[in-house]
Protein backbone atom coordinates (compact mmCIF):
# COMPACT_ATOMS: atom_id res chain seq x y z
CA UNK A 1 0.00 0.00 0.00
CA UNK A 2 2.86 2.43 0.74
CA UNK A 3 3.78 2.23 -3.13
CA UNK A 4 0.73 3.31 -4.36
CA UNK A 5 0.52 6.22 -1.91
CA UNK A 6 4.21 7.10 -3.09
CA UNK A 7 2.93 7.18 -6.89
CA UNK A 8 0.38 9.25 -6.22
CA UNK A 9 2.44 12.34 -5.89
CA UNK A 10 4.85 12.92 -8.42
CA UNK A 11 8.25 14.51 -7.51
CA UNK A 12 7.39 17.37 -9.60
CA UNK A 13 3.56 17.39 -7.87
CA UNK A 14 5.10 17.42 -4.85
CA UNK A 15 7.75 21.10 -5.38
CA UNK A 16 4.51 22.59 -7.28
CA UNK A 17 2.69 21.76 -3.96
CA UNK A 18 5.12 23.18 -1.72
CA UNK A 19 5.77 25.99 -3.96
CA UNK A 20 1.72 27.42 -3.44
CA UNK A 21 1.55 26.21 0.40
CA UNK A 22 4.48 28.57 0.88
CA UNK A 23 3.54 31.17 -1.53
CA UNK A 24 -0.22 31.12 0.21
CA UNK A 25 1.48 31.78 3.77
CA UNK A 26 3.35 34.81 2.13
CA UNK A 27 0.78 36.44 0.07
CA UNK A 28 -1.35 35.69 3.39
CA UNK A 29 0.78 38.50 5.53
CA UNK A 30 0.89 40.78 2.94
CA UNK A 31 3.57 42.71 5.67
CA UNK A 32 6.16 39.45 5.25
CA UNK A 33 6.48 40.85 1.17
CA UNK A 34 6.63 44.43 2.43
CA UNK A 35 8.70 44.83 5.26
CA UNK A 36 12.07 44.40 3.28
CA UNK A 37 11.29 46.89 0.15
CA UNK A 38 10.46 49.11 3.60
CA UNK A 39 13.68 48.18 5.20
CA UNK A 40 15.27 48.82 2.05
CA UNK A 41 13.95 52.15 1.54
CA UNK A 42 14.43 53.27 5.14
CA UNK A 43 18.41 52.37 4.81
CA UNK A 44 19.01 53.90 1.69
CA UNK A 45 17.61 56.86 3.82
CA UNK A 46 19.83 56.63 5.72
CA UNK A 47 23.41 56.88 3.45
CA UNK A 48 22.87 60.43 2.19
CA UNK A 49 22.18 61.60 6.07
CA UNK A 50 25.20 59.78 7.15
CA UNK A 51 27.30 60.66 4.11
CA UNK A 52 25.64 64.47 3.07
CA UNK A 53 23.44 64.84 0.35
CA UNK A 54 26.28 65.83 -2.47
CA UNK A 55 24.65 64.04 -5.13
CA UNK A 56 27.80 63.35 -7.25
CA UNK A 57 29.40 61.62 -4.20
CA UNK A 58 26.24 59.88 -3.42
CA UNK A 59 26.13 58.68 -7.52
CA UNK A 60 29.35 57.50 -6.74
CA UNK A 61 28.65 55.68 -3.80
CA UNK A 62 25.34 54.29 -5.23
CA UNK A 63 26.12 50.90 -6.67
CA UNK A 64 27.57 50.02 -3.05
CA UNK A 65 24.83 51.39 -0.93
CA UNK A 66 22.38 49.33 -3.25
CA UNK A 67 24.08 46.55 -2.93
CA UNK A 68 25.15 46.20 0.36
CA UNK A 69 21.22 47.63 1.46
CA UNK A 70 20.24 44.71 -0.66
CA UNK A 71 22.25 41.70 1.10
CA UNK A 72 21.15 43.10 4.48
CA UNK A 73 17.63 43.33 3.35
CA UNK A 74 18.13 39.56 1.95
CA UNK A 75 19.87 38.34 5.25
CA UNK A 76 16.90 40.02 7.62
CA UNK A 77 14.47 37.92 5.72
CA UNK A 78 16.27 34.58 5.58
CA UNK A 79 15.91 33.93 9.05
CA UNK A 80 12.46 33.58 8.65
CA UNK A 81 12.26 31.14 5.89
CA UNK A 82 12.39 27.58 7.72
CA UNK A 83 10.94 29.29 11.02
CA UNK A 84 7.27 28.40 10.87
CA UNK A 85 7.80 24.94 9.14
CA UNK A 86 10.01 23.88 12.09
CA UNK A 87 7.98 25.22 15.09
CA UNK A 88 4.67 23.69 12.95
CA UNK A 89 6.30 20.58 12.60
CA UNK A 90 5.52 20.46 9.10
CA UNK A 91 9.23 20.08 8.78
CA UNK A 92 9.00 16.86 10.08
CA UNK A 93 6.20 15.72 7.97
CA UNK A 94 8.13 17.16 5.03
CA UNK A 95 11.55 14.31 5.89
CA UNK A 96 9.08 11.47 6.42
CA UNK A 97 7.86 12.64 2.51
CA UNK A 98 9.01 10.02 -0.28
CA UNK A 99 10.71 12.69 -2.23
CA UNK A 100 14.00 13.90 -1.41
CA UNK A 101 13.87 17.16 1.17
CA UNK A 102 16.51 18.90 -0.92
CA UNK A 103 14.08 19.70 -4.08
CA UNK A 104 10.78 20.02 -1.33
CA UNK A 105 12.90 22.71 0.62
CA UNK A 106 13.89 24.40 -2.54
CA UNK A 107 10.51 24.82 -3.72
CA UNK A 108 9.97 26.58 -0.62
CA UNK A 109 12.93 28.67 -1.52
CA UNK A 110 11.99 29.54 -4.85
CA UNK A 111 8.67 30.83 -3.59
CA UNK A 112 10.64 32.62 -0.54
CA UNK A 113 12.91 34.20 -3.06
CA UNK A 114 9.91 35.56 -5.54
CA UNK A 115 8.51 37.00 -2.57
CA UNK A 116 11.42 38.80 -1.68
CA UNK A 117 14.78 38.92 -3.71
CA UNK A 118 12.69 38.98 -6.92
CA UNK A 119 10.25 41.50 -6.13
CA UNK A 120 13.78 43.95 -4.32
CA UNK A 121 15.17 43.74 -7.79
CA UNK A 122 12.19 45.40 -9.79
CA UNK A 123 11.46 47.99 -7.70
CA UNK A 124 15.20 48.95 -7.03
CA UNK A 125 15.52 51.71 -9.69
CA UNK A 126 13.41 53.50 -7.88
CA UNK A 127 15.75 53.60 -5.00
CA UNK A 128 18.46 53.80 -6.90
CA UNK A 129 17.34 57.03 -8.69
CA UNK A 130 17.44 58.21 -5.06
CA UNK A 131 20.84 58.32 -4.08
CA UNK A 132 21.57 59.41 -7.82
CA UNK A 133 22.70 55.95 -10.02
CA UNK A 134 22.94 56.65 -13.40
CA UNK A 135 19.98 56.21 -15.24
CA UNK A 136 22.34 53.86 -17.80
CA UNK A 137 23.07 51.90 -14.87
CA UNK A 138 19.70 51.00 -13.81
CA UNK A 139 19.04 47.97 -16.20
CA UNK A 140 22.31 46.81 -14.86
CA UNK A 141 21.24 46.86 -11.55
CA UNK A 142 17.68 45.00 -11.96
CA UNK A 143 19.25 41.90 -13.55
CA UNK A 144 22.66 42.20 -11.50
CA UNK A 145 20.09 41.88 -8.55
CA UNK A 146 17.41 39.31 -9.85
CA UNK A 147 20.62 36.72 -10.14
CA UNK A 148 22.08 38.16 -6.97
CA UNK A 149 19.61 37.61 -4.76
CA UNK A 150 18.96 34.35 -6.10
CA UNK A 151 22.52 33.36 -4.62
CA UNK A 152 22.03 35.40 -1.89
CA UNK A 153 18.51 33.53 -0.92
CA UNK A 154 19.95 30.30 -1.64
CA UNK A 155 23.17 30.98 0.34
CA UNK A 156 20.70 32.48 3.30
CA UNK A 157 18.71 29.28 3.32
CA UNK A 158 21.47 26.88 4.17
CA UNK A 159 22.15 29.49 7.04
CA UNK A 160 18.35 29.61 7.99
CA UNK A 161 17.71 25.49 7.81
CA UNK A 162 21.84 25.47 10.27
CA UNK A 163 20.54 27.70 12.52
CA UNK A 164 16.32 26.92 12.77
CA UNK A 165 16.55 25.65 16.20
CA UNK A 166 18.37 27.52 17.72
CA UNK A 167 16.55 30.31 19.95
CA UNK A 168 17.54 33.93 18.88
CA UNK A 169 19.18 32.69 15.86
CA UNK A 170 19.59 35.53 14.20
CA UNK A 171 22.42 37.20 15.09
CA UNK A 172 24.31 33.51 14.67
CA UNK A 173 22.61 33.84 11.10
CA UNK A 174 24.55 36.43 9.88
CA UNK A 175 28.01 35.57 11.56
CA UNK A 176 28.12 32.52 9.14
CA UNK A 177 26.05 33.65 6.05
CA UNK A 178 28.09 37.16 5.41
CA UNK A 179 31.46 35.69 4.60
CA UNK A 180 29.79 33.30 2.07
CA UNK A 181 28.40 36.25 0.79
CA UNK A 182 31.36 38.42 -0.06
CA UNK A 183 31.77 36.84 -3.82
CA UNK A 184 27.70 37.83 -4.93
CA UNK A 185 28.69 41.42 -3.49
CA UNK A 186 31.69 41.79 -5.01
CA UNK A 187 30.15 40.14 -8.61
CA UNK A 188 26.87 42.17 -8.12
CA UNK A 189 28.50 45.96 -7.68
CA UNK A 190 31.18 45.75 -9.59
CA UNK A 191 28.92 45.05 -12.53
CA UNK A 192 26.82 47.94 -11.40
CA UNK A 193 30.41 50.02 -11.01
CA UNK A 194 31.51 48.89 -14.68
CA UNK A 195 27.93 50.13 -15.79
CA UNK A 196 28.21 53.58 -14.60
CA UNK A 197 31.57 53.67 -16.66
CA UNK A 198 30.68 51.74 -19.65
CA UNK A 199 33.14 49.58 -19.05
CA UNK A 200 32.63 45.34 -19.41
CA UNK A 201 29.47 44.74 -17.78
CA UNK A 202 28.91 40.96 -19.11
CA UNK A 203 32.09 39.30 -17.50
CA UNK A 204 30.88 40.38 -14.34
CA UNK A 205 27.28 39.24 -15.14
CA UNK A 206 28.81 35.94 -16.27
CA UNK A 207 30.13 35.30 -13.07
CA UNK A 208 26.96 36.04 -10.90
CA UNK A 209 25.18 33.89 -13.38
CA UNK A 210 27.78 31.19 -12.69
CA UNK A 211 27.38 31.20 -8.77
CA UNK A 212 23.61 31.62 -9.28
CA UNK A 213 23.62 28.11 -11.24
CA UNK A 214 25.96 26.37 -9.07
CA UNK A 215 24.70 27.79 -5.59
CA UNK A 216 21.28 26.42 -7.58
CA UNK A 217 22.91 22.95 -7.94
CA UNK A 218 24.74 22.91 -4.20
CA UNK A 219 22.74 24.68 -2.05
CA UNK A 220 19.73 22.55 -2.05
CA UNK A 221 21.73 19.42 -0.75
CA UNK A 222 23.23 21.75 2.29
CA UNK A 223 20.11 22.95 2.99
CA UNK A 224 18.25 19.07 3.26
CA UNK A 225 21.09 17.92 5.48
CA UNK A 226 21.02 20.83 7.43
CA UNK A 227 17.31 20.76 7.91
CA UNK A 228 17.61 16.89 9.41
CA UNK A 229 20.68 17.77 11.60
CA UNK A 230 18.39 20.50 12.85
CA UNK A 231 15.49 18.36 13.47
CA UNK A 232 18.23 16.32 15.56
CA UNK A 233 18.49 19.10 17.73
CA UNK A 234 15.20 20.48 18.22
CA UNK B 1 47.03 0.21 6.36
CA UNK B 2 43.09 -0.50 7.21
CA UNK B 3 43.67 -1.76 10.40
CA UNK B 4 45.34 1.17 11.75
CA UNK B 5 42.47 3.64 10.09
CA UNK B 6 40.09 0.97 12.27
CA UNK B 7 42.26 1.58 15.32
CA UNK B 8 42.10 5.82 15.07
CA UNK B 9 38.32 5.26 15.90
CA UNK B 10 38.66 3.93 19.09
CA UNK B 11 38.77 6.41 21.70
CA UNK B 12 41.63 4.05 24.24
CA UNK B 13 43.11 3.57 21.10
CA UNK B 14 43.60 7.00 19.70
CA UNK B 15 44.29 8.85 23.75
CA UNK B 16 47.11 6.15 23.89
CA UNK B 17 48.21 6.92 20.34
CA UNK B 18 47.87 10.64 21.00
CA UNK B 19 49.91 10.72 23.85
CA UNK B 20 52.79 8.87 22.35
CA UNK B 21 52.53 11.22 19.28
CA UNK B 22 52.38 14.32 21.29
CA UNK B 23 55.49 13.46 23.40
CA UNK B 24 57.86 13.27 20.31
CA UNK B 25 56.25 15.84 17.88
CA UNK B 26 56.26 18.62 21.19
CA UNK B 27 59.57 18.47 21.40
CA UNK B 28 60.62 18.40 17.59
CA UNK B 29 57.97 21.40 17.03
CA UNK B 30 59.41 23.21 19.85
CA UNK B 31 63.15 22.69 18.79
CA UNK B 32 61.85 23.88 15.06
CA UNK B 33 60.49 26.79 16.31
CA UNK B 34 63.50 27.84 18.65
CA UNK B 35 65.94 27.58 15.15
CA UNK B 36 63.76 28.75 13.31
CA UNK B 37 63.14 31.87 15.24
CA UNK B 38 66.93 32.21 15.87
CA UNK B 39 67.54 31.73 12.20
CA UNK B 40 65.29 34.38 11.04
CA UNK B 41 65.04 36.92 13.55
CA UNK B 42 68.95 37.36 14.40
CA UNK B 43 70.87 35.08 11.61
CA UNK B 44 68.93 36.39 8.61
CA UNK B 45 70.31 39.62 6.70
CA UNK B 46 68.02 42.65 6.97
CA UNK B 47 65.67 43.45 4.06
CA UNK B 48 67.73 46.08 2.06
CA UNK B 49 64.35 48.55 1.83
CA UNK B 50 62.50 47.36 5.17
CA UNK B 51 65.67 46.55 7.36
CA UNK B 52 64.25 44.63 10.11
CA UNK B 53 61.19 45.45 10.27
CA UNK B 54 60.44 42.31 7.31
CA UNK B 55 61.79 39.53 9.84
CA UNK B 56 57.62 39.65 11.27
CA UNK B 57 56.91 37.53 8.07
CA UNK B 58 59.12 34.48 10.42
CA UNK B 59 55.50 34.89 12.34
CA UNK B 60 53.11 35.92 10.14
CA UNK B 61 53.48 34.04 6.56
CA UNK B 62 53.47 30.29 8.92
CA UNK B 63 50.18 31.60 10.61
CA UNK B 64 48.63 32.41 7.43
CA UNK B 65 49.62 29.55 5.83
CA UNK B 66 48.32 27.00 8.09
CA UNK B 67 45.52 29.02 8.83
CA UNK B 68 44.35 28.37 5.52
CA UNK B 69 45.91 25.02 5.84
CA UNK B 70 43.62 24.42 8.71
CA UNK B 71 40.22 25.17 7.63
CA UNK B 72 40.72 22.54 4.91
CA UNK B 73 41.68 20.10 7.22
CA UNK B 74 38.71 20.83 9.42
CA UNK B 75 36.47 20.44 6.58
CA UNK B 76 38.07 16.92 5.79
CA UNK B 77 37.46 15.78 9.41
CA UNK B 78 34.07 17.25 8.81
CA UNK B 79 33.19 15.17 5.36
CA UNK B 80 34.66 12.17 6.95
CA UNK B 81 32.43 12.30 10.15
CA UNK B 82 28.91 12.93 7.65
CA UNK B 83 29.91 9.98 5.13
CA UNK B 84 31.43 7.49 7.14
CA UNK B 85 29.93 9.00 10.83
CA UNK B 86 33.30 8.51 12.52
CA UNK B 87 32.67 10.20 16.22
CA UNK B 88 36.77 10.61 16.00
CA UNK B 89 36.58 13.00 13.28
CA UNK B 90 33.83 15.02 14.99
CA UNK B 91 35.96 15.69 17.58
CA UNK B 92 38.79 16.42 15.16
CA UNK B 93 37.13 18.81 13.68
CA UNK B 94 35.77 20.75 16.87
CA UNK B 95 39.88 20.91 18.37
CA UNK B 96 40.62 22.34 14.96
CA UNK B 97 38.38 24.67 14.89
CA UNK B 98 39.26 27.83 17.61
CA UNK B 99 43.15 26.50 17.04
CA UNK B 100 42.54 27.61 13.40
CA UNK B 101 40.79 30.52 14.62
CA UNK B 102 43.67 31.61 17.00
CA UNK B 103 46.16 31.59 14.14
CA UNK B 104 44.21 33.63 11.56
CA UNK B 105 43.91 36.66 14.22
CA UNK B 106 47.45 35.99 14.77
CA UNK B 107 48.40 36.31 11.18
CA UNK B 108 45.77 39.39 10.92
CA UNK B 109 47.47 41.26 13.72
CA UNK B 110 50.74 40.77 12.74
CA UNK B 111 50.10 41.89 9.42
CA UNK B 112 48.65 44.98 10.77
CA UNK B 113 52.06 45.47 12.99
CA UNK B 114 54.17 44.96 9.96
CA UNK B 115 51.86 47.40 7.95
CA UNK B 116 52.49 50.32 10.19
CA UNK B 117 55.85 50.38 9.40
CA UNK B 118 55.65 49.20 5.64
CA UNK B 119 52.81 51.16 4.18
CA UNK B 120 52.24 53.89 7.02
CA UNK B 121 48.96 52.39 8.45
CA UNK B 122 47.43 49.73 10.42
CA UNK B 123 44.85 48.63 7.94
CA UNK B 124 45.17 48.75 4.34
CA UNK B 125 42.08 46.68 2.20
CA UNK B 126 44.73 44.81 0.70
CA UNK B 127 43.31 41.79 -1.33
CA UNK B 128 44.98 39.39 1.04
CA UNK B 129 44.41 40.47 4.48
CA UNK B 130 41.16 40.96 2.97
CA UNK B 131 40.35 37.26 2.19
CA UNK B 132 42.30 36.42 5.35
CA UNK B 133 39.84 38.71 7.79
CA UNK B 134 37.07 36.94 5.88
CA UNK B 135 38.46 33.43 7.21
CA UNK B 136 38.48 34.79 10.26
CA UNK B 137 34.89 34.87 10.12
CA UNK B 138 34.19 31.84 8.64
CA UNK B 139 36.28 30.25 11.47
CA UNK B 140 34.40 31.93 13.59
CA UNK B 141 31.06 31.00 12.50
CA UNK B 142 31.98 26.78 13.06
CA UNK B 143 32.91 28.17 16.57
CA UNK B 144 29.57 29.90 17.41
CA UNK B 145 27.40 27.27 15.96
CA UNK B 146 28.94 24.46 17.44
CA UNK B 147 28.65 26.85 21.00
CA UNK B 148 25.14 27.67 20.28
CA UNK B 149 23.86 24.20 19.09
CA UNK B 150 22.88 21.94 22.31
CA UNK B 151 22.52 18.88 21.52
CA UNK B 152 26.40 18.08 20.99
CA UNK B 153 26.07 15.41 18.25
CA UNK B 154 24.20 17.55 16.00
CA UNK B 155 26.45 20.45 16.13
CA UNK B 156 29.23 18.42 14.77
CA UNK B 157 27.23 17.74 11.91
CA UNK B 158 25.90 21.15 11.56
CA UNK B 159 29.19 22.38 11.42
CA UNK B 160 30.66 19.77 9.11
CA UNK B 161 28.01 21.16 6.69
CA UNK B 162 29.18 24.51 7.22
CA UNK B 163 32.74 23.82 7.05
CA UNK B 164 31.75 21.98 3.67
CA UNK B 165 30.24 24.97 2.69
CA UNK B 166 32.83 27.72 3.44
CA UNK B 167 35.38 25.03 1.66
CA UNK B 168 33.55 25.60 -1.87
CA UNK B 169 33.58 28.82 -1.45
CA UNK B 170 36.83 29.62 -0.04
CA UNK B 171 38.25 29.83 -3.62
CA UNK B 172 35.13 31.44 -5.04
CA UNK B 173 35.64 34.35 -2.27
CA UNK B 174 39.43 34.92 -2.77
CA UNK B 175 39.45 34.94 -6.64
CA UNK B 176 36.79 37.70 -6.32
CA UNK B 177 38.17 39.45 -3.66
CA UNK B 178 41.31 39.10 -5.88
CA UNK B 179 39.57 40.55 -8.93
CA UNK B 180 37.84 43.12 -6.40
CA UNK B 181 41.12 44.80 -5.35
CA UNK B 182 42.37 44.83 -8.91
CA UNK B 183 39.05 46.50 -10.19
CA UNK B 184 38.98 49.38 -7.20
CA UNK B 185 43.14 49.84 -6.76
CA UNK B 186 44.76 49.46 -9.28
CA UNK B 187 48.49 48.15 -7.74
CA UNK B 188 48.98 51.66 -5.78
CA UNK B 189 50.54 49.70 -2.92
CA UNK B 190 53.05 46.81 -4.21
CA UNK B 191 54.31 44.04 -1.68
CA UNK B 192 57.99 44.20 -2.13
CA UNK B 193 59.24 41.15 -4.42
CA UNK B 194 58.40 38.50 -2.61
CA UNK B 195 58.88 36.10 -5.50
CA UNK B 196 62.81 37.19 -5.33
CA UNK B 197 63.43 36.54 -1.62
CA UNK B 198 66.97 35.38 -1.42
CA UNK B 199 67.63 31.77 0.22
CA UNK B 200 68.98 32.92 2.93
CA UNK B 201 65.77 34.61 4.52
CA UNK B 202 63.74 31.53 2.51
CA UNK B 203 65.24 28.72 4.32
CA UNK B 204 64.33 29.97 7.83
CA UNK B 205 60.66 30.65 6.28
CA UNK B 206 60.28 27.41 5.43
CA UNK B 207 61.93 26.09 8.72
CA UNK B 208 58.59 28.37 10.79
CA UNK B 209 56.43 27.17 7.97
CA UNK B 210 57.10 23.32 9.18
CA UNK B 211 57.54 24.38 12.69
CA UNK B 212 53.73 25.86 12.81
CA UNK B 213 52.37 23.05 11.31
CA UNK B 214 53.56 20.69 14.10
CA UNK B 215 52.80 23.21 16.43
CA UNK B 216 49.14 22.98 14.84
CA UNK B 217 49.13 18.91 14.95
CA UNK B 218 50.63 19.05 18.23
CA UNK B 219 47.68 21.45 19.75
CA UNK B 220 44.73 19.83 17.73
CA UNK B 221 45.60 16.26 19.18
CA UNK B 222 45.93 17.76 22.85
CA UNK B 223 42.77 19.23 22.57
CA UNK B 224 40.98 16.13 21.04
CA UNK B 225 42.65 14.19 23.76
CA UNK B 226 41.09 16.45 26.56
CA UNK B 227 37.72 15.87 24.49
CA UNK B 228 37.86 12.27 24.45
CA UNK B 229 38.66 11.97 28.35
CA UNK B 230 35.62 14.64 29.36
CA UNK B 231 33.56 12.74 26.81
CA UNK B 232 34.64 9.17 28.29
CA UNK B 233 34.71 10.34 32.24
CA UNK B 234 32.40 7.43 32.87
CA UNK B 235 33.75 4.84 31.12
CA UNK B 236 36.35 2.50 32.53
CA UNK B 237 39.47 2.65 30.75
CA UNK B 238 39.51 7.30 31.59
CA UNK B 239 39.16 5.84 34.89
CA UNK B 240 41.65 3.30 34.58
CA UNK B 241 43.79 5.88 33.26
CA UNK B 242 43.20 8.47 36.45
CA UNK B 243 43.58 5.82 38.46
CA UNK B 244 40.50 5.27 40.04
CA UNK B 245 40.39 1.36 39.45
Amino acid sequence: MPAADQAALSLSAAFFRQFLRHGKTLAASPSDLLNPLLFFFMVVTLFPLGLGPDPERLSQMAPGILWVVALLASLMVSGKLFASDFEDGSLEQLCLAPHPLAILALAEVFAHWLGTGFLLALVSPLFAVMVGLPTQALPVLVVSLLLGSLCLTLIGAVGSALTVSIRRGGLLLSLIIIPLHVPVLIFGSSAVVEATRDGNVASWLALLAALALASLALAPLAIGAALRISLDNG
Amino acid sequence: MWSFIHKLGSPPWFFRFGGNLVRWLLPVTLILLLVGAFWGLLVAPPDFRQGNSYRIIYIHVPAAVVALAGYYVMALAGAISLIWRIKMADIAMKAAAPVGAVLTGIALVTGAIWGKPTWGTWWVWDARITSMLILFFLYLGVVALFEAYENKAAAAKACAVLSLVGTVNIPIIYKSVDWWYSLHQPASIKFTGESAIDASMMYPLLLMIVAFYGLFAVTVVMNMRAELIWHHRQSSWVRQWAGFE
